[in-house]
């Protein structure tokens, strides 16, 4: 059962503030997953204050970098479930987990970080594999 | 809200992806809750087996570390007797290579 909308506001708001587009149907979903071109970060947005908590303040960090995806998306698991089942569809060869983040290049899968990699970790450690996969990945500097 | 936790006052392990070695032979990975007198209760588990896995327990982590924990038992609780050590999983990375 979702959580109280008012509860979770601060969480969307500090996605959006970081620059990152919430998708919330499946039609958001599909307008920017179904032929995505270029690279794209999928952040799969969670309650879970170990590991989501951590896991916001990594990607804002990362996003300061100066490679990054041309564009964030984020869906809201245990929220937006129809969208959250969506987009999995789009990482499906990943197990569903959130917080979790997927970049993907023209559709594909090229980076994953899944809730374990979050757990137990600080920020600036989770920004650093994020930059990591910017790098090597990315080359546009637009969000 | 960064760092804001929904579930203070549990365990250390609450809510983190851990390994369970059973004494049994099979390795539980999934979320840790609690463990209590009834054994170790985990969330969205999966289940190595070394009786039915197509693959040794090795290989079977390191697809897990890959690609996740596949959630074949939505809540389960390994009984105390079987419930030997608990490890993190993002311990194991190394074997992901």
């Amino acid at each position: 059962m979702p959580y109280d909308p008012r509860l979770v506001a601060p969480m969307r708001e500090e996605m959006t503030r970081m620059g990152a587009r919430e998708l919330t149907t499946v039609a958001d979903v599909d307008a920017v997953l179904g032929d995505a071109k270029g690279t794209t970060l999928l952040f799969i947005n969670s309650v879970c204050g170990c590991a989501a908590g951590n896991a916001r303040p990594a990607l804002a960090a990362a996003l300061r970098h100066d490679v990054r995806p041309q564009q964030v998306v984020t869906v809201f698991a245990g929220q937006d479930l129809e969208a959250t089942a969506r987009a999995r569809q789009f990482v499906s060869d990943y197990q569903p987990s959130s917080p979790s983040m997927a970049l993907l290049r023209d559709g594909e899968v090229v980076h994953f970080i899944h809730r374990h990699q979050i757990e137990g970790r600080g920020p600036q450690a989770v920004a650093a594999d994020l930059v990591a996969a910017f790098d090597k990945y990315c080359t546009e500097t637009t969000v | 809200m960064s760092g804001h936790v929904f579930h203070p006052g549990h365990e250390e392990l609450h809510g983190v992806t851990v390994v369970v070695d059973g004494a049994s032979g099979r390795t539980y990975v999934g979320r840790y809750h609690e463990r209590g007198p009834r054994g170790v209760v985990m969330h969205d588990v999966g289940v190595h087996d070394p009786a039915t896995a197509g693959s040794d327990r090795g290989s079977w982590l390191a697809r897990v570390l890959k690609f996740g924990v596949p959630p074949e038992h939505k809540h389960l609780i390994v009984p105390e007797a079987e419930a030997g050590s608990i490890s993190r999983l993002a311990d194991l990375a190394d074997l992901a290579g």
